[in-house]
């Protein structure tokens, strides 16, 4: 059975269902009662779980993260959440030296089961430090993994394969997809890491995308087929391990793609695919691999620059174009 | 600015009435790390050693009566300085020497190297090289032991320059305000690397910071192993009680420089005279010469003791040098804990 949810309510339930069915599990970040940090996405929770296993935590980024990774470490599994990512920088020695390196470094002996989960929440005139979506920084860290859900379903599906998942799992959301609804399924079930989904087949040009990107690229694709332009969209809902061969069965049939992930350019996710793209199939494709991302600047504060700065389906519709140019 | 002073000689009381059993079990631990320790010292010099040696000599009564306070399901994390703490926490000496030589077969499968050791099955969950990294993931033992009613502590055994970091402030006020079994030792050996405690701090009051933050603090000479042990019980005693986070310091020298098997005499870092004041507080001939004297231990027994602990080391670095290197077909193995589709 299924039913339509909101992207933020499916992430609550995907915590609800946690913290009932494994008993080892615990939740803890700033604001966890608190709307205005963490959307509905924790509502209820502490009061149903008990404050014990569900806890706000005092204003220290980097040890609360550890403190978590440690329990992880001991066998406990960890859901620790950061409202915004900005600030989750504050724990980049805790995440990369230690909790990444932790099950190389001693040869398997100790993996660290535990869910990191940092919260996108930009726009309003916020600014570059409370608008940021680092997803190529994670991505580039070994031992880590790194999802980025773009539905309501994925959102609830990724969020308990994360946590089921022997290994660190960035968890990142979007505060922009909280509204969202989809059929979302009742009761447990996961989506896997590591493996991409079509959303929509097409013949001419992929879209493959990550996160809010996915639900642009999908209005995109709406407007290109009045065009005449057949897309297929492709979520990649993980970005680290990448499913690249989702991805090149995609471009081997369309020979034309465009990669629209809301990153930083330079060093990026869309740029690693593009290199994955071009090494499979540099003889097949019709055109160059273009890339929407962020520009390589600070988020800005202005509505007139913001509007400028953050990619959307108009965006990926003139890419597409350009793509589409080439024959 | 040095306002903590140790007596001239460790006093050596045992007020705790430890049995002579115990007391030789620490003896041989401690003896244990001198003799491993040295032993690499000199291979580091003979240039057979590579991966960076940061050796313990001179703190043996530090990770010793600590750990002896622990229980096998205690969790302990360590430093770059951890040879001295594994061996203290129960690891196996030929996986030691077989991880400073980096072969397959050391604790950390020549994946970690010196500064990167563990054996979980005594609760040595992992020794990190960043300055105060493990006063964060430290916690989290004990955070889960709070969350879900079990009884083992974690301790993290830290430098004096991790006070200088800001997560140590954060370490101890969570476990403070989460009430958390942690128990913090500062192993204060008065040096960070080439830098003296004096040029690092207006005050010597480490402790006393510590306990500003809400802990139950101590401070005592590191070189005294039952002063160590002592205060370790104590503070594990509380800890089990609930009574929230312990931090001991201990004021105690490391005999070597940072690292390797130089003393930094010759470059101008230490004085001569400080490392014979700190050599005469010798914690294990001190020990020894105390335990003679009060005829709880012979002259033949401590011979005896010397030699077996000798040739376990002898034959733990032989073993090591007889087993293999790990082979270029694993390089990517545990990245993940299954494998992952390659990208």
């Amino acid at each position: 059975m299924s039913r339509l949810l909101s992207y933020g309510d499916a992430i609550n339930e995907a915590h609800r269902i946690a913290l009932e069915k494994d008993p080892k599990c615990f939740l803890i970040g700033q604001g966890v009662n608190n709307p205005w940090f963490v959307g509905r996405t924790t509502t209820g929770l502490a009061d149903e779980f008990g404050a014990e296993r569900v806890m706000d935590s005092p204003v220290s980024e980097a040890a609360m993260t550890g403190a978590c990774i440690g329990a992880a470490m001991a066998g406990a599994h960890p859901v620790v959440f950061h409202p915004r990512m900005d600030f989750m920088y504050l724990t980049l020695d805790q995440i990369i030296n230690h909790c990444a390196s932790w099950n190389y470094m001693f040869n398997g002996k100790i993996n660290v089961p535990i869910v990191i989960r940092g919260i996108v929440n930009r726009g309003g005139e916020q600014g570059a430090q409370h608008s940021q979506s680092p997803f190529g920084i994670y991505a580039n860290i070994p031992g880590l993994k790194v999802v980025t859900p773009a539905t309501a379903k994925d959102a609830k599906g990724l969020l308990l394969a994360a946590l089921r998942d022997p290994d660190p799992v960035i968890y990142i959301d979007d505060r922009w997809l909280y509204e969202v609804e989809d059929d979302v399924p009742e009761g447990d079930y996961e989506t896997p890491i590591g493996r991409a989904n079509i959303l929509r087949e097409g013949s001419d040009l992929s879209i493959v995308a990550a996160s809010f990107m996915v639900k642009e690229a999908i209005e995109a694709a709406d407007e290109l087929a009045k065009e005449g332009i057949s897309t297929e969209v492709v979520d990649l809902r993980t970005i680290k391990p990448v499913d690249m061969e989702t991805v090149n069965n995609s471009v081997k049939k369309t020979k034309r793609v465009v990669i629209a992930i809301a990153e930083w350019y330079f060093s990026s996710v869309a740029a690693s695919i593009a290199e994955g793209v071009y090494k499979e199939h540099y003889k097949e494709l019709h055109s160059p691999v273009e890339l929407v991302t962020l520009p390589d600047a600070p988020a800005p504060a202005s509505q007139s620059l913001e509007e400028a700065y953050y990619p959307d389906r108009k965006t990926i519709i003139n890419a597409s174009k350009y793509v589409m140019q080439y024959g | 600015m040095v306002q903590f002073t140790v007596p001239e000689l460790p006093v050596l009381e045992n007020k705790k009435g430890i049995k002579k059993e115990t007391i030789l079990s620490m003896l041989e631990r401690m003896l244990l790390i001198r003799l491993t320790e040295q032993r690499i010292a000199k291979r580091v010099e003979e240039k057979k050693v590579f991966t960076p040696c940061h050796l313990y000599i001179g703190q043996e009564a530090d990770a010793v009566g600590v750990c002896f306070a622990l229980r096998d399901t205690d969790y302990v994390f360590s430093t770059h300085r951890s040879h001295g703490h594994f061996l203290a926490k129960g690891g196996d000496v030929n996986e030691l020497f077989a991880e400073i030589y980096c072969r397959e077969t050391g604790c950390s499968g020549g994946r970690g190297g010196s500064m990167h050791l563990c054996d979980p099955s005594v609760g040595l969950l992992g020794s990190s090289s960043i300055v105060a990294g493990t006063v964060g993931i430290g916690l989290g033992p004990a955070f889960k032991s709070k969350i879900f009613h079990e009884d083992n502590i974690s301790c993290i055994f830290h430098g004096d320059c991790v006070p200088e970091e800001g997560i140590w402030h954060e370490s101890l006020n969570f476990a403070a305000v989460k009430k958390l079994p942690v128990l913090y030792i500062c192993e204060n050996n008065l040096y960070a690397a080439s830098a003296a405690l004096k040029d690092r701090r207006v005050n010597d009051n480490i402790y006393e910071v510590a306990r500003a933050h809400g802990l139950h603090t101590e401070i005592v000479d590191g070189n005294d192993l039952f002063a160590v042990n002592s205060a370790a019980m104590d503070a594990v005693e509380r800890l089990r009680n609930g009574e929230g986070p312990q931090y001991i310091e201990t004021r105690t020298y490391r005999w070597l420089g940072h690292v390797g098997n130089r003393d930094d005499i010759d470059v101008g870092l230490r004085s001569r005279e400080e490392l014979d004041y700190w050599k005469r507080r010798d914690p294990i001939a001190n020990l020894e010469n105390k335990l003679k004297g009060e005829g709880t231990v012979s002259e033949k027994e401590l011979e005896m003791i010397h030699k077996k602990i000798q040739e376990k080391v002898d034959i733990a670095e032989d073993k090591a040098l007889k087993d293999p290197k790990p082979s270029p077909d694993t390089l990517l193995r545990h990245v993940y804990s299954k494998e992952v589709m390659p990208v």
